[in-house]
């Protein structure tokens, strides 16, 4: 796929920042923001990821775009069921408990 | 386009290797495409048997040939096995199987031990579903709907999906042995702009595979679970949503019709231009509606969960996007009927089929529209106007479609030319059997007969029997083309390396083709359906033993 | 058929070339691609939960958060720091590979192997602890002690049963994804120590790896969604 033989030092600050970024996560969750926790706890685990699929999966080296095309049409697809089903559920009149 | 004159003798993939091992642990994609083509005509027949036996039920208005549960489970079974053991494999994993690398000037798919995985996967589940059928079947519609698969149905529920389930992942790589084919494969020269129409349909046709199936896996597994633990996820009275499943159920199981639709197009788009003598019209207007389609086909599944408790403000959305998933396919339609106008038409057995195709497609699809129009929806819905609406395309379309792929592609695959003019003669019963079997079902629905039940008012009978008594006919139309393909192994004339003077690389071979298709990689240097370049093929077309 | 551009001389090219493929590049960037659409498919697979998840935590929130609580946040934590640490060994792997050090390989996917069992065994305690307070789904199902830990909200212990079955649906399903990688991981580290993968060859390598990865990725939003639902202080 790539043929760029990155450098260690590379992958020990990626795993270095994922680890942060795992401790901080895990910290932030006890702190009330009110409904923003679940936001921020979602884009700590998309920064996350983007790191590992960037640098560890080698995409940000990815000599063309079609792997590149094939990740962002999986996560769009995976968007299309969880908002479309949304829009039914996000308008229905539910009872709960 | 001179052909050499053919000795019986010499070497393809059917005489290269003798005996069943080389049969069974094959990787060649030309033998498994035939392994693909028993199997699933064996599943046809089977099919086709349980919609025999509902058809014979319903030739009265009581319920006197079978139980109501019998009735239940005949029509589930007839549902399931055409559904996921017939038309999703159907097309793809013959004729594309077959096709995909001569079509490209290719030796083989990308992975040819995961092609021969993909036919062992479908044969396990194939089997899987034999034994839930012998061992007493299921009953609750194909659509398996929660909570009475998970909660109240008696029958093998779980057995059932754990096949479907099975042959979920043969239908998986399936398509992703088609994708990486079509993108790392093609042989110099075969730009995008320059493959058959065939490949375009089948490349839209993998990308719904690979996105959707996953998802009625992960569903299937959620049914079984459910069934065995009583988790709760689909189940009202313990919090659960049946909802739920009828959304995730149809994220695929809509795209599936597109699965087996897109094929079928495919081959159209090869069959009208060859008999019409012309370029195919608009071209880059039939390849990229192709993938609209598969796209668009994503976005309209809740139509389907209409009058099942979705709100009213989300049915209007999928409303709306249901109607814009029918401009791809008029497109097509459009460009097929342009191709063969000033052309110069040969009605063989191939272009009747297509022609049917395009006629009573465009009818099954109409009525769609017609479904998908909330107000009309809520009266037909669940009736046999939407059992006619989606039979005019699975039988009228996709079927029609493979046996015409079959016939046209028939002296490739076998190096033997069918009786042409019983081909003919199939092509007319089929046609004559499939509208008195169906079209009489639009009209009972909108008369208001409901689908699944195995009783009906007396005021319904006349067009039950008119429907019967078409489906035998159209049983006869299908088993004529089984009967003379096996003859034509034997005793039909040898076909030459392009009896139709069709355009295209698999033309470009022999007939049958060797094991590793081409005796020299192919370069390409011309544009696709370059019928202004290619004679037309002499009046005898087969070659003299 | 010498003169064919597809065929190859054996000489030419090691036995890994398929025959159907004209250069090991073009064999390389197929496999490449075909594991992308492979892991395209596993993201839709695991969405399918993914999409239950989000309609019953908008359904339940209650009750997701109380079950939320109940797991264990310290072994969670330490199990997505495993997780990571397995995905550098992974990493370092392929550069290895690419590098041509096989005794370094070797070592790497040993510690990759151990960090994935290691994972598996947490997972295994923590569901173990499950177990003893019936929070599995099913017949002996019992959330009364979360209805007492928290008398502040109502929790409703069918819709607590709903938030366990995913939990266990979602934790199990990564698990069989975690094992298959083990026995993947396996059989790279075997065929590594016999010496088949060079800087001309290391694809399986790199293909375990992009899969290995995938398995991470998909924990890396299982953690906040499972674990960190609910976690602030109760007032």
């Amino acid at each position: 796929m790539s043929e760029h033989v990155l450098s260690t030092k590379l992958y020990y600050g990626i795993w270095i920042a994922l680890m942060v970024l795992t401790v901080v996560t895990a910290r932030i969750a006890f702190i009330d923001l009110g409904p923003f926790n679940t936001v921020v706890a979602l884009v700590i685990a998309t920064c996350k990821a983007l790191l590992v699929v960037l640098f560890f999966m080698h995409v940000k080296y990815a000599s063309e775009k079609l792997v590149k095309m094939v990740i962002v049409a999986s996560i769009f697809w995976l968007l299309l069921l969880l908002l479309l089903s949304l829009a039914d559920y996000g308008t229905r009149y539910v009872r709960h408990g | 386009m001179a052909t050499a004159v053919i000795t019986p003798e010499r070497e393809n993939y059917l005489n290269q290797e003798y005996g069943i091992r080389s049969w069974l642990l094959t990787v060649d994609h030309k033998r498994i495409a035939l392994l693909y083509l028993i199997s699933i005509t064996f599943f046809f027949f089977i099919g086709g048997f349980f919609a025999l036996l509902i058809r014979l039920e319903l030739l009265t208005p009581a319920g006197d040939l079978v139980q109501a549960d019998t009735y239940n489970k005949l029509f589930t079974m007839h549902g399931q096995v055409m559904v996921f053991f017939f038309l999703i494999p159907s097309i793809p994993a013959v004729l594309g199987n077959f096709l995909v690398p001569l079509m490209i000037g290719a030796k083989d798919l990308a992975f040819p031990r995961i092609n021969l995985l993909s036919w062992y996967l479908y044969i396990i589940a194939g089997i899987m579903m034999l034994h839930c059928i012998v061992t007493g079947g299921v009953d609750t519609g194909w659509t398996f709907y929660t909570p009475f698969s998970t909660a109240f149905s008696n029958t093998k529920v779980i057995e059932a999906g754990l096949s479907i389930f099975v042959a979920g992942f043969s239908s998986i790589l399936t398509g992703l042995n088609f994708v990486v084919t079509i993108h790392r494969m093609r042989a110099p020269g075969m730009t995008w702009s320059r493959l058959p129409l065939f490949i375009w349909a089948h490349y839209a046709t993998s990308i719904i595979q690979l996105l959707g199936t996953p998802v009625l896996a992960v569903t299937l597994v959620l049914v079984v679970c459910e069934r065995v633990f009583h988790l709760g996820i689909f189940d009202p009275t313990r919090g659960g949503d049946p909802l739920l499943f009828q959304h995730l159920f149809w994220f695929y199981s809509h795209p599936a019709v597109y699965i087996m639709i897109l094929p079928a197009m495919g081959v159209v788009a090869e069959i009208v231009p060859c008999f019409s003598r012309k370029r195919i019209f608009g071209y880059k207007a039939i390849a990229l509606s192709s993938i609209a389609i598969a796209v668009f086909g994503f976005l309209v599944w809740a139509h389907h969960m209409f009058v099942a408790g979705i709100s009213l403000y989300s049915a209007l959305i999928f409303s709306a996007l249901s109607y814009l998933v029918a401009v791809p396919s008029a497109i097509k339609v459009f460009n097929w009927t342009a191709t063969m106008y000033k052309g110069s038409i040969t009605f063989s057995t191939p272009m009747l089929y297509a022609f049917g195709f395009i006629g009573l497609f465009t009818m099954g699809g109409l009525t769609g529209l017609f479904l998908a129009a909330l107000g009309i929806d809520v009266h037909v819905t669940d009736t046999y106007f939407v059992i006619a609406h989606f039979h005019y395309i699975m039988v009228g379309g996709a079927v029609m479609g493979y046996l015409g792929g079959m016939h046209y592609w028939w002296p490739k695959i076998s190096g033997r030319l069918y009786p042409e003019w019983l081909g003919k003669f199939a092509a007319l019963i089929v046609f004559l059997g499939f509208n008195l079997t169906f079209f009489p079902q639009f009209i009972l629905g909108y008369m208001g007969m409901p689908r699944r039940y195995w009783q009906y008012p007396p005021e319904f009978q006349v067009l039950n029997v008119l429907s019967t008594a078409g489906s035998t006919i159209l049983a006869v139309g299908y088993v004529l083309p089984m009967v003379y393909f096996l003859w034509s192994m034997r005793y039909g004339k040898l076909a030459d390396d392009n009896p139709w003077g069709a355009a295209g690389l698999e033309w470009q071979t022999t007939s049958p083709p060797p094991t590793f298709n081409f005796d020299h990689e192919p370069e390409v240097t011309w544009e696709a359906y370059n019928y202004d370049q290619i004679p037309a093929p002499a009046e005898e077309v087969a070659v003299e033993r | 058929m010498s003169d064919s551009p597809i065929a190859m001389e054996h000489g030419q090219h090691g036995p890994e070339l398929r025959h159907h493929f004209a250069t090991a590049e073009q064999q390389r960037d197929a496999a490449s691609l075909g594991m992308w659409l492979f892991l395209g498919t596993e993201i839709m697979f695991f969405g399918g939960m993914f999409c239950a998840y989000l309609i019953y935590r908008l359904w339940y929130f209650n009750e997701f958060a109380a079950g939320s609580r109940s797991l264990d946040i310290r072994l969670g934590t330490i199990n997505t720091i495993v997780l990571i640490c397995s995905s550098l060994t992974v990493a370092l792997g392929v550069r290895a590979a690419q590098m041509g050090k096989r005794k370094l390989l070797v070592i790497l996917l040993i510690l990759t192997l151990i960090f994935g069992l290691a994972f598996l065994g947490i997972k295994g305690v923590e569901w173990y602890a499950k177990y003893k307070e019936h929070h599995i789904p099913g017949p002996s199902f019992d959330a009364s002690d979360l209805v007492r830990d928290y008398p502040q909200i109502h929790i409703d212990q069918s819709h607590e049963q709903i938030y366990f079955s995913l939990y266990f649906a979602m934790t199990g399903l990564h698990a069989l994804h975690m094992i298959i990688g083990v026995g993947i991981f396996a059989y790279l580290l075997y065929h590594a120590a016999k010496g088949r993968y060079t800087p001309e060859y290391y694809t399986p390598i790199e293909m375990g790896g992009l899969y290995w990865h995938f398995v991470d990725v998909v924990w890396i939003y299982l953690f906040p969604l499972l674990y960190l639902i609910d976690r602030k202080p109760l007032g």
